[in-house]
């Protein structure tokens, strides 16, 4: 059990205390003075809304500050705010026993938006979906396709507005619908 | 790890036979990396005397840790991404082999694309998407209130987790406490819903292995708590029984005759299992070093839940960020060592002794009280106030046509699933239906990592590391 | 077996009762599992409800083994073709059983990724109800479609 390093992470009581802010993200709001932190809803939800120009180098610092295990990243679409498109990466820390959520808002008349999967490659699927349900384009990508989706797709299903594709019910058999 | 409490049960090599426990010995200890084959024979079947030399044929077993060489040779080709490659040079000598979408031992309909050299896999694509049910854009026209019907289809194997973490996502949201009753009973659920989802990768490992009767033996397991289920929430899956504000239901009379009967029963069997298991030659042969990965690896691919900790990660949500209230209860997470399947399948039986545990603890000191809040803005007035009032009357109606109003915010919250992390993303706009619902599925990144298990191993080790990765489609496609 | 009354046709009559016993009997199921009702198609098959009983409990991996292709399961947009191209590599006779809500109408999501019905596909002999049907849902799904093989009702 010893000879693996990495089964030291500190899951022991005072690790889990809520301890302030700034000392985990001290190093991380240093050196990114435009990134803003919040922490939501009081349950140790930490939010850190990243431009996206410094998307990857702060994902790159995060993994470097202890944020190393890669655990969602999805879109969101606000549709009439401005940025349309948010991408959300969620990074977690075994050394902390915290979470950290990244926002980054994306443009909606050009959404493009640096790819992670040089600095976690399990973003690769992520982005993918990404790309296929929301129409983001991921740049660095190295296998940018449709995942969910058929290859021969039109649109972007999770886009607002796309409609959600219901057929009326129809009763086949029913002498009235004939 | 001593010093850490409450978390390793310790070594899990603990097979119940005694000659493989001595292979294991001398596996580690033996720098020239042979074990005796004599060890692999069932008892009465050994060969004779002069065969007992020491032998390289059938040794696929873990190499010390000590050993610099070992990561090169048994956990096979680090890889980041399986099409981050540049092409192979002599790409003729390459065959390429399609297996799926339809196929008994993918687990679903999940789809490889193999290009084999000879024997050996040189490279795997995954191919998803087979089925996608469309269900995070069905979550945005449906309430808070139907929206754990919806969500509970996606990983039908553990419905319950699903609905706790979508719960939990909107309870952050609102605001509530749940009552300890209520959160005792949904710790009991998903602990018996772990149970039974490890019995049915316990079934799928065996068939995929070639043991049918495995498949017999799990499910006549599983079955007993699925009429649990049945006789609580009403259906044997897919069950809608934990929603936002506690639970659908109290538990029926008589529900702890059952779980007694439940703790007798499937510990029988699950001791069966490793009886069977644990000293056969064959299973050893074809789980031991297959389908390595790294806890690295597993950190940058987001592998969580069973295949992380058999490779050594010391993580649970349930001890990282309780939920629930399963903080009060006291069990262990198991760890292993080396991240092949072989340790993946010492993890899950280790995990299904401890999560009856903790159901025998909740059956013992479950609190009375209400079963959901009592806050009326999310929890209908009870029926007897139904009869008498016309206002709860339509408070009734409008909370199950209208639905009730979640603030506008966004919450994650994750539980431990059978599989991993399972989370829940929500986005609200302050509306009765979510702007935006996202499930961050484990089986979505276990199937990314198959890849990374797989390269430069042998076509035969497939189906042995897709079913230790126990992806279950329908939480992979959503 | 039916005996019909009678010197004529006799022989033909029984010929066909013969014929339609022995498919009834060894109705070979083609593995199609999809989703949650996939699980309960093992279920079924599994020692509590025990398929055997109907000379059933034989799921084929390959198509062309299979009489039976049992639909277990949501078919997406993307699964439909592939859908067609195993249920065009069975051999004849081949039955098709939809089994759960999904599968017979789309269920609950109505939305772009599902084909409405699986019926848009391939010919769907008996529709299973339930989301997921019980094993003794889909026994009686099977045992329908044993009688309807038996009467001739469904000529092939």
């Amino acid at each position: 059990m010893t000879d693996s390093p990495m089964t030291d992470s500190p899951m022991t009581d005072s690790a889990m205390t809520d301890g302030p802010v700034t000392d985990v993200f001290a190093p991380l709001a240093k050196a990114f003075p435009e990134v803003e932190f919040e922490q939501v809803l009081e349950s140790q939800q930490d939010v850190a809304h990243v431009p996206a120009d410094r998307y990857v180098d702060f994902v790159a610092a995060a993994r470097t500050a202890g944020f190393d295990v890669f655990v969602d990243l999805c879109g969101v679409d606000y549709l009439r705010s401005n940025p349309r498109y948010e991408v959300v990466t969620n990074l977690l820390s075994h050394e902390h026993v915290r979470r950290l959520r990244i926002r980054v808002g994306v443009s909606g008349t050009e959404p493009v938006l640096s790819s992670i999967t040089s600095v976690f490659p399990g973003a690769n699927f992520y982005e993918r979906e990404v790309y296929d349900l929301f129409g983001i384009v991921f740049d660095g990508h190295p296998d940018l396709t449709r995942i969910l989706m058929p290859d021969d797709w039109e649109g972007h299903p999770l886009r607002k507005n796309y409609s959600v594709g219901s057929v009326p019910v129809r009763f086949k058999e029913s002498p009235k619908a004939q | 790890m001593s010093d850490t409490p409450n978390v390793v049960t310790g070594d899990l090599e603990a097979p119940t036979t005694e000659a493989p426990a001595e292979a294991e010995s001398t596996s580690s200890e033996t720098a020239d990396r042979k074990r005796e084959v004599h060890d692999m024979w069932v008892a009465g079947t050994e060969e004779p005397a002069w065969m007992r030399s020491y032998t390289d044929e059938g040794a696929q077993e873990i190499l010390a840790a000590e050993d610099e060489s070992a990561p090169e040779l048994t956990r096979g080709t680090v890889v980041e991404d399986d099409f981050i490659f540049d092409d192979v040079a002599d790409d003729d000598e390459l065959q390429i082999l399609n297996m799926g979408p339809q196929h008994p031992s993918t687990h679903g309909v999940l789809r490889l694309h193999l290009e084999l050299d000879g024997e050996t896999i040189r490279r795997v694509k995954p191919i998803i998407g087979y089925l996608h049910t469309g269900m995070e854009k069905t979550a945005e026209t449906l309430t808070y209130m139907q929206g754990s019907t919806n969500v509970t289809r996606m990983d039908y194997l553990s419905p319950m987790h699903m609905e706790l973490a979508f719960s939990l996502a909107v309870e952050s949201l609102l605001g509530v406490e749940i009552p300890e009753r209520g959160q005792a009973i949904r710790v009991l659920l998903t602990e018996l819903n772990r149970v039974s989802s490890h019995l049915v990768w316990c079934a799928t490992q065996g068939t995929d292995l070639g043991a049918v009767s495995m498949l017999i033996f799990g499910l006549r397991d599983r079955e007993y708590i699925l009429q649990f289920f049945e006789k609580v929430t009403g259906l044997r899956m897919n069950h809608n029984f934990i929603r936002p504000g506690g639970v659908a239901a109290d538990l029926p009379d008589g529900w702890e005759e059952d779980i007694e009967a439940i703790l007798q029963k499937v510990p029988q069997g699950v001791s069966e299992y490793e009886e069977l298991f644990n000293g056969n030659p064959i299973f050893r042969d074809r789980t031991m070093g297959v389908g390595v990965i790294t806890p690295e690896e597993c950190k940058a691919l987001g592998v969580s839940g069973p295949i992380a900790r058999a490779s050594g990660i010391n993580w649970d949500l349930r001890k990282a960020f309780p939920y629930s209230g399963i903080d009060k209860y006291d069990f262990d997470v198991p760890v292993g060592k080396h991240g092949d399947v072989w340790d993946r399948y010492l993890v899950r039986m280790e995990e299904i002794k401890q999560s009856l545990g903790i159901v025998k603890q909740v059956l013992e000191t479950i609190p009375g009280g209400d079963y959901r809040t009592t806050d009326r803005k999310v929890t209908p007035p009870p029926r007897k106030r139904i009869d008498e009032s016309m206002e709860a009357l339509i408070h009734h109606f409008k909370l199950f046509t209208s639905g009730f109003k979640v603030p506008a915010g966004e919450s994650y919250a994750a539980v431990e699933s059978p599989r991993g992390e399972l989370g829940m993303y929500v986005v609200s706009d302050g509306r009765e239906k979510p702007w935006r619902l996202h499930a961050r599925t484990p089986s979505f990144n276990h199937v990314q990592a198959l890849p990374t298990m797989m390269t430069d191993s042998l076509v035969a080790d497939i189906v042995a590391t897709i079913a230790s990765a126990d992806p279950v489609l329908g939480d992979v496609d959503r | 077996m039916a005996h019909r009354s009678g010197p004529s046709g006799f022989l033909l009559t029984t010929y066909d009762a013969a014929i339609n016993w022995t498919r009834t009997r060894s109705m070979w199921a083609a593995t199609f599992g999809l989703a949650c009702c996939a699980i309960e198609m093992m279920a079924t098959g599994a020692a509590h409800n025990d398929l055997a009983r109907f000379g059933m409990e034989v799921f084929r991996a390959s198509p062309r083994q299979a009489d039976l292709m049992i639909v277990a399961g949501r078919v997406s947009q993307k699964m439909a073709p592939v859908l067609r191209q195993v249920y065009d590599q069975m051999s004849e006779p081949k039955w098709v059983i939809s089994m759960g809500a999904c599968a017979s109408t789309g269920g609950m999501f109505n939305n772009y990724a599902l084909v409405q019905g699986v019926d848009e596909v391939v010919p769907v002999d008996v529709y299973v109800p339930g989301c997921p049907p019980g094993p003794q849902s889909l026994i009686h799904g099977i045992l329908t479609l044993q009688d309807k093989v038996m009467s001739g009702e469904i000529v092939r």
